[in-house]
Formats: structure tokens, sequence, C-alpha cells
């Protein structure tokens, strides 16, 4: 019944003799929204790069549903069309509009109709807000609005898992809110999410899961709730207080005015 | 001034000269163009072998001078049993020689872009092919446009070496008219007159694609970035 959409089991990866990932093993079931924290070069955005096969993992393996994507024989870009993924430096294609930008990818990948993926951009541009900025070139946007087109882009292709690798770090703060209000409305409609994030307001109120890494192994995971205010392990509470201190500030700012 | 009247008076010589000249250079640089792509793709995404097989064919024809390539060319593959007319291997020299030049503009500009480019197509399913058709050369296209403008110019001028085969280009045709004249200052300098015509035109026709294909914001966004 609660069989997961994504399986990951005891990966690891090497990078020129460095074990960036040690055995990760992690389970994400239909509408979670996992949320991966942990200090920087633990291996978190390689664990997310390794699920879109951009990176070949060492060891272990992962199964998408009912198919492990890591098998050698497996089409990787038909395994990519099914995981949506968000960059901390959005990539947007710097020579098409927003709304070209959403459509490159059903036109090209799934053959769509121009007619139809015009329609779906459109949508799908709706969704994040800014379907009055499709005909903006990148270069014209905001970091905050190049990154919900880079959501709606992922999107549009239907994808049965999203990945967001630190998608509000390169952002001026003003422009976080208006992403993270997208992702939490994507949360909330039940897509499956697996982000990371330094964002703690976000992970404690949309997250089911908050799992903490560290040299590239899970040291914990849990419910925000757990992992706010009875993590097992001092580490976790460790981190998770010194972050908060650095950038939960302007949540805390939210809640107390 | 009688570079002027000779312009004037040997309008129809020159004018064959310079069609034949414009022809060189057209076809140098459309097919170095294609096979500049193609070794600067091979260079780039070609793994080892095709980086290696690039790297050979450019630094060959990068570090030899033209007039040898086209004397290998022209007097050269008859040995082995090719004769070549000599606008053939005019064609053929100059488009090998440009073609090196063209990749590595082309290099510069592709790398240029960057890899996250290329990762953000795969991510959303491209296949290498597509990645690089649709997403990477679009952007390298516009990009390798102001370095590049150096190769139809200096192709141009390059050109003049198919005279030394007998190819009544531009060139020939100034020889035979100062040797009836008696005044090779006075026809050269013509020459040179026509030869920067030639490139102020292309020059500003460059000028214009440039503008044309230019994406908004894109230069706002370089300025803001340095």
């Amino acid at each position: 019944m609660d069989k997961p959409i994504l399986d990951i089991i005891e990966v690891a990866k090497i990078y020129g003799g460095n074990e960036i990932l040690k055995s990760i093993s992690l389970q994400v079931k239909e509408g979670d929204t996992v949320v991966l924290i942990g200090p920087s070069g633990t291996g978190k955005s390689t664990l997310l790069r390794c699920i879109n096969l951009l990176t070949r993992i060492d060891r272990g393996r992962i199964l998408l549903g009912d198919q492990e994507i890591t098998a050698p024989a497996v089409n990787e870009d038909k395994v990519r069309q099914q995981i949506g993924m968000v960059f901390q430096d959005f990539l947007l294609f710097n020579h098409l509009t927003a709304l070209d930008n959403v459509m490159i990818a059903p036109i090209r990948v799934k053959k769509m109709s121009k007619a139809a993926a015009r329609e779906k951009a459109l949508y799908e541009l709706e969704r994040v807000g800014l379907k009055d900025k499709a005909g903006n070139y990148p270069g014209q946007l905001s970091g905050g609005q190049k990154q919900r087109v880079a959501i709606a882009r992922a999107l549009a292709m239907d994808p049965r898992i999203m990945l967001f690798d630190e998608p509000t770090s390169a952002l001026d703060p003003e422009l976080i809110g208006e992403v993270l209000e997208v992702m939490r409305k994507l949360a909330l409609e039940g897509m499956t999410m697996v982000c990371v994030t330094h964002e703690m307001g976000f992970a404690r109120e949309v997250a089911t899961n908050i799992v903490f890494m560290e040299k590239g192994l899970i040291v914990e995971q849990g419910s925000p709730d757990k992992m706010f205010n009875h993590p097992e392990f001092p580490r976790t509470r460790e981190f998770l207080w010194k972050i908060t201190e650095l950038y939960g500030k302007h949540d805390q700012d939210k809640a107390a005015g | 001034m009688e570079w002027l009247t000779y312009l004037v008076t040997y309008r129809n010589e020159f004018l064959q000269g310079t069609i034949l000249t414009l022809k060189l250079v057209g076809v140098g640089l459309l097919g170095g163009f294609g096979l500049g792509l193609i070794a600067a793709l091979l260079r780039v995404y070609g793994g080892k072998v095709g980086r290696w097989i690039a790297i050979g064919y450019i630094e060959l024809f990068r570090g030899t001078p033209l007039l040898v390539q086209l004397f290998l060319i022209y007097f050269g593959l008859p040995d082995m049993g090719i004769t070549l007319e000599r606008m053939t291997a005019a064609y053929i020299a100059l488009t090998l020689n440009s073609g090196a030049y063209q990749a590595e503009y082309l290099r510069g500009a592709i790398q240029a872009i960057g890899s996250g480019q290329m990762m953000a197509a795969r991510a959303v399913g491209m296949t290498r092919f597509q990645a690089i058709r649709h997403i990477i050369l679009p952007q390298a296209l516009r990009m390798v446009i102001p370095a590049w403008s150096n190769e139809p110019i200096s192709l141009i001028k390059a050109s003049a070496v198919a005279y030394l085969i007998a190819v009544p280009d531009l060139m020939n045709q100034a020889k035979i008219i100062a040797g009836k004249l008696y005044d090779p200052i006075g026809v050269y300098f013509a020459v040179a007159i026509i030869y920067l015509a030639i490139v102020f035109v292309v020059t500003w026709l460059l000028g214009l694609v440039e503008r044309r294909v230019a994406i908004p914001g894109l230069e706002l966004e370089t300025q803001r970035t340095h």
C-alpha cells in the first residue's frame, strides 16, 4: 500500500578517492516533502544529482516506482523526463522567453504540438504566478521570477517527483518568499518533493520528513516536530540550532510580529 | 590619383576578379563553418578520440602557412593520383584552413555557454544531441559573432594567395593589369581600395546581424555580473 515512489538503497558516490556519499538509504512516499539538511559539502546536492542520473552512483540502487533507474540498460533520458529538477542558479535557457523556456521540453522531448505545449506552458506559468511575464527573456526577470519560471519549466513535463537544489540560496532575501510560496503551494497540491534547503521556516511548516545528513551519511531523520523539538542526536540539535540562528531569523521575526 | 582612372578603365577585369575573390571567400567561409562546427563539437563533446581528432586537425591547419597547404593540395596531391582544378584546390585549402580557425572561435563560445545549460537541458529529459541543437548552439552562435567577425575579414585577405596557383582572383587581375600599365604601385593601390571596401561592407553587415539576433536583456545581465 505505502510503497515508496522513490527508494534509495545503500547508495555511495566516490569522487577522486573521496567518498562523498558513503551509504545512503532513504525512502520517499508519494506526496511527501522531504527536506535534506546538513553542513555544506555533505553530499546533499550530489544525492539529488544521483537521483536524476546527472551523476552516476558507484554503489547501491535507486528505484523510481517499480523501475530500477540505476540499472545499466536504463534509458536515462526517459528517466529524467519523470523527474523535475530546480537548480540553485536557475539555469534558464537564456536565448528563450519565459514561455519558450517552459514550452521547449514538451515540444522537443514529448513531441507535443506547439499549440498544446503553449497552453500547457501558460498554465504552468500561471501556477507560479508569472503568466504576465511569458514574453520576457531571462535577462529581463528578477532572480525570484527566474526561479519560478524554472519551476514551471520542470512542472511542464508532469514529473512524478520534483528535486530542489538550494532553490533560494542565490536569491536576495526579499525574493526568497515568492519562491518558497510556490513550493509550499506545490507541496499542498500533493507533489512529491525532495528539497535541499536552509530555509528552516519552510522545513518546519511544509516538510513531512526532515533528513539530517553529515559527511556522506544520514545521521537522523524524522518529522519536523521530532527533529526540531526532541532530536535523538546532539549533532542534530546543534546543527538545527545553528542553522535556525543563521537563516531562520526572519521567520522568527515574522512569527513574533 | 591614377588609381581612380585604373578602376574605371579596367572595371570589367576588377569586377571579375572581385567576384572570384568573393566566391573563394564565400566557399571557404561556409565550408569552413561546417567543418569548424563539427571540429568544435568533437573537441568539446566528442570524448577522448573525438577531442584528439579535432585537436590534430585544428593544430595542423593553424600551425602551417595557408600557402604551404595550398601548394601541397594543388601540386602535391597529383603525386598521389589526385589532380584537382585550380579553383577546387583553392576552395579546399581555404575551407580546411578557415575551418581550423572557426573551430576555435566556436569552441570558445560553446565553452562559455557553460556546462550548466547542458545540465539543465538534460534535466528536462533532452538527449545530448537535442541539448546541443536546441540549447547550446543557439546561444553559442550568437555569442561567437563578435570574435568570429575576424574570420571573414582575414579570409578576404588570405584568399589572395590563390593567385599563386594562377586562380584569376582580384590579386591576379591586378598583376595582369600592372604588367600592361607598367605601374604596379598605382594598380596595387587600386586593389587595396577594393579589398578595403569589401571588408568595410562585410563588417557593416556583421554588425547588423549581431544587433538583429541579440537577446533582449542579456547584455544587461553580463554587465551586471561583471
